[in-house]
């Protein structure tokens, strides 16, 4: 049952993508939400903001004149060299005074440690609804934010409003939304706000900041192409037959979530819903049973084939191509033959 | 020191199951558990009271059937149990159920002595949305320290903290001032098993119950269902994929077969 938006929400109006940016990196999921940011607006037939916080500088502006190739209208800007780190406190501020002092009526951020640590937050206190980690957003006939999730781990799905607050607020998962197209555009309007607070006004000291090790960080999600293993290898030794072929790919290597129990894997390689979400071009599964749980991390890869005992295995559900065998045995003749199909030139077009 | 742990008592997902017709969740016979991410939040606490004495007290607001999952964290350590139910919060999204939350802990706060610590899981595996530690933490206008991987360091004098917490690119060390929300990362803390004294004491202890007037709370248009921004419209099953995997059986050279189906389906692989 639709109540009349209160009078006070009435000026909302437009859709804000918050680009999240760390040390001077945006996050792809930043320019994903631009894309589909890009399509509501136009359903709505309302602009479409990117809104970026951070330090003074190169990055900041280089972050401001990305927004335009990636669909923005216009552009709002906090920036302020208090915010060289990311803390809850100023960026939260930042954000509510924002959204208090130009209403839009959608604001998205991404599912990140950081959109979600940001998002609960001016959610909070703008006293309005917040929809999470969201895989389908639409707008109605009637122009209110349909925001869809999965639920129960991805078994159903929801469909959520907010439908008497301002702004609609969503999170959506790195790797769930396509990537745009990047158009080189020149720079367009840019509205800048103040910070208006002082260090001393802020509580929190970011003392130090460790860097992951580049080697051991994980290119999981943004990977074209994915090797992963499951229970059915039965050993951390068979677990290198993934590896293997992962390299001889050109991919990355991933796996199920009891690899990860169990200690054969480090978490930022585990797969699905409590894992990552992926969206390669290739994905092969060995020894996965395809769990719902599973599944819903891999459902955006263009191609997906499993390799698995069980001819009942749920993976065959979803998957493209499935081959019905023993997996230690298979997978290492198949490793020899990629080898040999596979000039390495192709391999590096693979990993893209 | 006093700590409150927030629990949530949550459907053992990996058993659910859905009504292949009617499209609702079977939750009868679905056993339930602590949300698996709230006994890292937990440990930690017990930690921190293993090095500085001190109190902890769990709260969750649920059916009256979550006594269960209070029940649990008293025989893991816990020193007192706060059920917060009562129909008005049925129905609560993330904005209502920190609302509540957010009042009892004031509550505990005056009956048992303010908290130094207030700790929660990461996320659910139920709703699953992150959102209720940010929440409680804006609710008591307290700093909130989400993510955290280590608790480095703990001044009760100084009422400053250091902690290790997870961002995108690596790991920021932070130091802040009590009291704070924290949430915890799940850890390699594996949640200590009670011992017979634990197990004792939590059947002699009595789980605190109050309604929303116990509370404190004033205003229950801000409560469950009414109190929610969020509705949900619409449940409903995702579409099944059409088409079944293409299977490579019986092949005589299967390893060829298979490349030969990966590269039919996507011959740009090959030659892009
Ligand atoms: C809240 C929650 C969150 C979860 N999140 C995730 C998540 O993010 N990611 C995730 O992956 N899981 C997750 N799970 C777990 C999920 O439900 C499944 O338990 C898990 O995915 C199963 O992993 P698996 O396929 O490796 O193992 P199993 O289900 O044990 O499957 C092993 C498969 O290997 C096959 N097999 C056996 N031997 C061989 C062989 N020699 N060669 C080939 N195949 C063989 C078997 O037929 C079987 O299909 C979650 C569960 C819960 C409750
Ligand atoms: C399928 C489904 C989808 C939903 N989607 C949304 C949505 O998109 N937006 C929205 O606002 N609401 C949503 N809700 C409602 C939301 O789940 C409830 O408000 C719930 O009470 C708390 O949210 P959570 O389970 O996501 O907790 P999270 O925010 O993931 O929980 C984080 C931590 O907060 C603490 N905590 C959470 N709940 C309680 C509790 N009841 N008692 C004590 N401590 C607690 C625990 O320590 C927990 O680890 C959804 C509910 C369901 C069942």
């Amino acid at each position: 049952t639709k109540k009349e938006l209160p009078e006070r929400f009435k000026a909302y109006k437009h859709v804000w993508v918050f680009i999240e940016q760390e040390r001077g990196i945006v996050h792809p999921v930043s320019w994903e939400l631009m894309g589909a940011g890009r399509r509501l607006a136009d359903k709505l037939n309302v602009d479409l903001a990117a809104v970026i916080i951070g330090p003074e500088g190169e990055a900041t502006q280089q972050a401001v004149a990305e927004s335009f190739c990636y669909g923005a209208d216009l552009v709002y800007i906090v920036s302020n060299d208090l915010l060289v780190d990311y803390r809850n406190e100023s960026y939260t501020k930042a954000l509510t005074d924002l959204v208090n002092g130009y209403k839009p009526e959608i604001l998205l951020l991404g599912a990140t440690t950081l959109g979600r640590d940001l998002a609960g937050s001016v959610a909070t206190t703008l006293l309005t609804g917040l929809t999470a980690d969201c895989t389908e957003l639409d707008v109605d006939a009637d122009g209110s934010l349909a925001a869809t999730r999965p639920t129960f781990g991805g078994s159903l799905l929801c469909t959520i409003y907010t439908l008497n607050f301002r702004p609609q607020m969503a999170t959506v998962r790195p790797r769930v939304m396509p990537m745009p197209k990047r158009i080189a555009r020149p720079v367009g309007r840019i509205i800048t706000h103040s910070l208006g607070l002082v260090e001393h006004d802020i509580v929190t000291k970011v003392l130090d900041f460790l860097p992951d090790r580049n080697s051991a960080k994980s290119n999981l999600a943004y990977a074209d192409a994915v090797v992963a293993g499951g229970l059915g290898l039965g050993s951390a030794e068979n677990f290198q037959l993934v590896h293997q072929l992962a390299s001889t790919l050109g991919a990355e290597y991933g796996s199920s979530r009891p690899l990860v129990q169990k200690g054969w894997v480090t978490s930022d390689r585990q797969i699905g819903q409590t894992g990552k979400t992926i969206r390669p071009k290739l994905y092969i599964a060995a020894g996965i049973s395809g769990a719902i749980q599973h599944r819903v991390g891999v459902e955006g890869a263009d191609l997906i084939v499993a390799i698995n005992t069980d001819k009942n295995a749920p993976i065959f559900d979803f998957a493209h191509i499935g081959i019905i065998t023993d997996a230690i045995h298979f997978l290492p003749p198949l490793i020899a033959a990629f080898r040999e199909r596979l000039s390495p030139h192709c391999r590096d077009r693979i990993a893209g | 020191m006093h700590i409150v742990v927030c629990i949530k008592q949550v459907p053992d997902s990996a058993q659910i199951r859905v009504h292949p017709v009617t499209n609702t969740i079977m939750r009868q016979g679905v056993p339930t558990i602590v949300n698996p991410f709230d006994l890292f939040a937990l440990e930690a606490a017990m930690e921190l009271r293993d090095k500085f004495g001190g109190e902890i007290t769990v709260l969750t607001m649920g059916p009256p059937a979550a006594e269960d999952s209070l029940r649990k964290a008293l025989t893991f350590g816990a020193d007192r149990a706060v059920l917060l139910t009562d129909r008005v919060f049925a129905g609560a999204d993330t904005l209502a159920t920190t609302y509540a939350l957010a009042a009892a802990i004031h509550k505990i706060g005056e009956e048992y002595g303010p908290p130094d610590l207030i700790f929660a899981g990461k996320q659910t595996i139920d709703g699953d949305t992150a959102q209720v530690g940010p929440g409680i933490a804006k609710r008591l206008s307290v700093v909130q320290l989400t993510y955290v991987a280590q608790i480095t360091s703990l001044d009760l004098e100084a009422r400053a903290i250091e902690v290790e917490r997870r961002s995108e690119g690596g790991v920021q060390v932070l130091r802040t001032r009590l009291p704070c929300l924290i949430t915890m990362l799940e850890a390699t803390n594996e949640i200590r098993r009670g011992g017979m004294i634990d197990a004792l004491r939590a059947a002699r202890t009595d789980i605190v119950k109050w309604n929303a007037h116990d509370a404190g709370i004033a205003d229950i248009s801000k409560c469950g269902l009414k109190g929610s921004p969020t509705i949900v419209k619409r449940v409903f099953a995702p579409s099944k994929r059409e088409e079944k995997a293409m299977l490579v059986e019986g092949a005589d050279q299967p390893v060829s077969a298979l490349i030969d189906a990966i590269f039919k389906r996507r011959p740009n692989l090959e030659t892009e």
